[in-house]
Parts: C-alpha cells; structure tokens; sequence
C-alpha cells in the first residue's frame, strides 16, 4: 500500500471575494494522480497549494503527515517542486538555469543528467532561453526542477503548448521518470485522456469542488 | 560667491507673457491644456512665494532646527507626492518616506562633514530642497516601474520563488530594473550636461552676476550630490518595497492594486 504524500481537509480559498476553492478533501498518495476538470474550475490553484506558493483561507493541508505549515516552505518547494504552466525561466542559457536551481537545492548539477531526463539534447545547455520554442522552454523547465532531485513532481498541463509528438514525447518523459527515479506525480490536465496515460489515480474538479476521485475508472467515469 | 540680483515684480508679470504664449499654442492646436496652464501658473507663484517668505524667516531665525523642520516637511511631502505615482506597490509610503529621508540626510551630512558647504541655513536650505526633490522623483520612477515589472514578471517570480528561492532571490531582477530606471534620467542628463542644456544652479549665478567658473563649480558640486542623493532614494525605496509584495512564506501576494 502506497503511503498518502498529500491529505487535504476541508479545503477553502476565495481571491477577489469569489470562491476557487471550496471545502476540498482529498487524499495524494504516492505514484502519479491526475487532477482533471474544465478550465477554472481550480485546478492550477490546487496545485500551488500543494508547495505552499499560495495558503488555503480554510482547512488544512499535510505532506506525509505532517502539517504544511511545519515544513520550512523553501525546503518543501525543492522537495515538491512545481513546473508551471507558462513558462517562466530567469534569463541567460538552459544550464544557468539548471546551475542557479540545483544550487539552491545544495545539490551538484550534472546537466547532461537533467536534459537528458527531460528530453533534451546536450546541445541545449548553452542555448540561450529567448531562443527556445515553448515545447522546448517547457522541457527546459522541467530538467530545471529536475536539478534539484526533487520527490515530488507537481506538473501544470505540462504538455498544453506542444504538438502531438512533442506531448508523446513529454509523457514517455515523465514515465520514465517514475520508473527510474521513483518520483511522485500530480499532473494537472484539462484532458481525461492524459489523465489515464500518466496517472493510477485521479481527481475531478467542477466549480472548485470535488465531483469525483479514486481510480482512474471511478473517477474519469 | 555673493552675488545678487534685483528682480521686481513687473519682470515677471511680464514673463506672463510667455506663459499667454503657451496657452494660446493649446487653444489655438485644441490640447485642452489651458485650465492646467493657468493652475501651474498660479500655484508656481504662489507656492514660491509662500516658501520664499519662508526662506527669509529661516534665514533671518538662522536656527538649524527650522531647516530641519522645513526639510522634513519637504519629505513628508515627497513621499506622498511620490505614492501617487506608485499605486501598483502595496504600502509605498513608508519605503518612500524612508527613502527620501536617508537621502536627504547622507547627502547633506556628507557635504558638510567633507566641508564642502557650511551647515547654515543658507546651503542647507537650497541644497537639501533640491537633493530631496531629485530623490523623490528618482524613487517615484523606481517603484512605479517595480509596480509595472512584477505585475509583468508574476510568472517568472513565482516560477523562481517555485525552486525554493527566497523573496529577495526570485525579485532581484525586477528590483535590479527597478533601481536603474530610477537613477538612468539623471545619470544621461549628467552626461550631456553643458552640452545640450544648461542645468539650473548655473543658470542662476550667471543670471545674478557670477563668475563663470564659480557658477560652473558650484554646478559641478550639485550634479555630484544628486548622483547619490538619487541612488540612495532608488535603493532604499526598491529596497524596502520590493517585500510588500510577498508574504513571510515568501508568497507572491494576489494583488487588487490598480
């Protein structure tokens, strides 16, 4: 039996008055969860709660049952590190990138390592970031969270700019990347059928509230 | 450096015209600038007017306790001027006012402490009315450029702030532009200075009847504590502001600031 990464209880947020989020319970384990649902319905702002880049109004938040609140929230963000959506890299090369990330995670970087898990060539490291298609900046992403040796992943529709082929190319990625490193997942995606390629469990959000979870059947029904 | 220059009201009521000039321009293009023409107009005279007699009995009391009071006023002010043109920045107001109070402070305790002006109303009035003025301008320009780039730069800062850097760490670019823009105007002018136009210390003394190398020197001393009177303002403002936009999670605030 997998052992729970995430349990959320009773889970409420509100931006400008309006809810996002209202009375979410959930449980993560380990392994990969898809969170699945329309557009706003509170998909993305589950996942920023998840390292603690925004707090819930209400209810509590644990990662392997301890409070959120416990973990300092720089540590938690190399350990539950998050790839977002838009792409959001610092100016200058991909392995500056990669270079500023491990180090703030202490760890040393072996770039070819990262790119290379990411699905990137080793030619990249010292393409300049402006240069980069977005398919490309989102791979480059993702060898940066990478850097860090994190255990978790949590994903933003990590393949919602590419083409087909560069999105089979990101899953067969980010399967390769549970078998050999043992990370966990949280993938956010707006596609149900993403969902059953990357993940053993999902959530479905309506509305900023939950309308089914479990196995992918019971959940994706 | 003594000279003086009788200037009667009836020369500047004449210098009226010119400011006729500039709004029969408006009326006659349709600018609609006519209402803002005559509001400068007045509140320029009455405003120098009020602050001249304030000078005089400044200077006459020559007590260094008026000039502080006049020079925090003058902060006071700034600072609330400056605010206006930082909406986008939470809380602006008091990284301002510390702002322009470490600027105007160093600047002037520097110049006197290196004996360049004697710490009498005379100098300490003028120079710090116009340290204080540049370094509100200098630090309005930074946070309203700080405003504009994390509003702009929001995924970028929480994509670093994601990595696990800290506040200072995911903003120090943004600050960094911030802090430039602030101090870019003033250092361009600097270089061009003399050559494309004539800053106003210097327009001045020769106007009243200065040697010209006095007027240049004094000029030169000036533009000098400007440059770091508007460093200090640019860096202690961004310096400050750049935390209100950030939880003590190091969270990017959600901000309703227009």
């Amino acid at each position: 039996m997998a052992g729970v990464l995430f349990e959320l209880r009773e889970i409420g947020l509100s931006r400008g008055g309006r809810p996002v989020l209202e009375s979410v319970s959930a449980e993560f384990p380990e392994g990969a969860t898809a969170v699945v649902g329309p557009s706003g319905s509170g998909k993305s702002t589950l996942l920023r709660l998840l390292n603690r880049l925004v707090d819930p109004g209400r209810g509590t938040i644990s990662y392997r049952g301890r409070s959120l609140l416990e973990y300092d929230p720089l540590a938690l963000r190399r350990e539950v590190a998050l790839v977002p959506q838009l792409p959001a890299l610092l100016d200058g090369t991909v392995e500056s990138n990669l270079r500023y990330a491990a180090g703030l995670a202490g760890r040393e970087l072996d770039a070819q390592r990262c790119l290379s898990l990411a699905g990137l060539g080793p030619a990249f490291a010292e393409r300049d970031v402006g240069e980069l298609s977005v398919g490309e900046r989102q791979r480059a992403m993702l060898a940066r969270a990478l850097s860090q040796e994190p255990r978790v992943l949590l994903l933003d529709e990590p393949t919602s700019a590419l083409d087909q082929a560069a999105r089979d190319e990101v899953e067969a990625t980010l399967a390769r990347l549970r078998r050999e490193l043992e990370i966990s997942l949280v993938v956010v995606s707006h596609d149900p059928e993403q969902a059953r390629r990357l993940a053993d469990r999902a959530l479905r959000l309506e509305g900023g509230q939950v309308v089914a979870s479990g196995s992918l059947e019971e959940a994706l029904a | 450096m003594n000279a003086s220059i009788d200037v009667s009201l009836g020369q500047v009521a004449a210098a009226l015209a010119l400011v006729a000039l500039a709004a029969a321009i408006s009326f006659w293009r349709r600018a609609d600038l006519e209402r803002d023409i005559a509001e400068a107009a007045i509140r320029s005279f009455v405003q120098l007017t009020a602050i001249g007699y304030a000078i005089e009995l400044i200077f006459e009391a020559d007590t260094i306790w008026l000039v502080l009071v006049l020079l925090a006023t003058m902060v006071l002010f700034g600072a609330i001027t400056a605010r206006g043109r930082a909406r986008r920045v939470p809380g602006a107001f008091w990284p301002l006012l510390v702002a322009l109070t470490a600027a105007g402070a160093t600047t002037l305790g520097l110049v006197v402490a290196l004996d360049i002006f004697e710490p009498t109303p005379r100098y300490l009035v003028p120079v710090g009315g116009m340290v204080i003025g540049n370094a509100m301008t200098a630090a309005a320009v930074a946070l309203n450029r700080l405003g504009d780039e994390v509003a702009d730069s929001r995924a970028r800062i929480e994509g670093t702030l994601a990595l696990g850097a800290t506040a200072r760490e995911a903003a120090a670019p943004t600050v960094r532009r911030a802090l430039r823009s602030g101090t870019i105007a003033l250092i361009d002018s600097t270089k061009t200075t003399g050559l494309i136009f004539f800053p106003g210390t210097m327009v001045g003394m020769l106007l009243a009847g200065a040697e010209p190398a006095d007027a240049v020197r004094l000029q030169l001393i000036l533009l000098y504590a400007l440059l770091g009177s508007v460093s200090i303002a640019a860096l202690v403002a961004t310096g400050l502001a750049y935390r209100n936009f950030f939880t003590p999670a190091q969270q990017l605030r959600e901000l309703d600031v227009h």
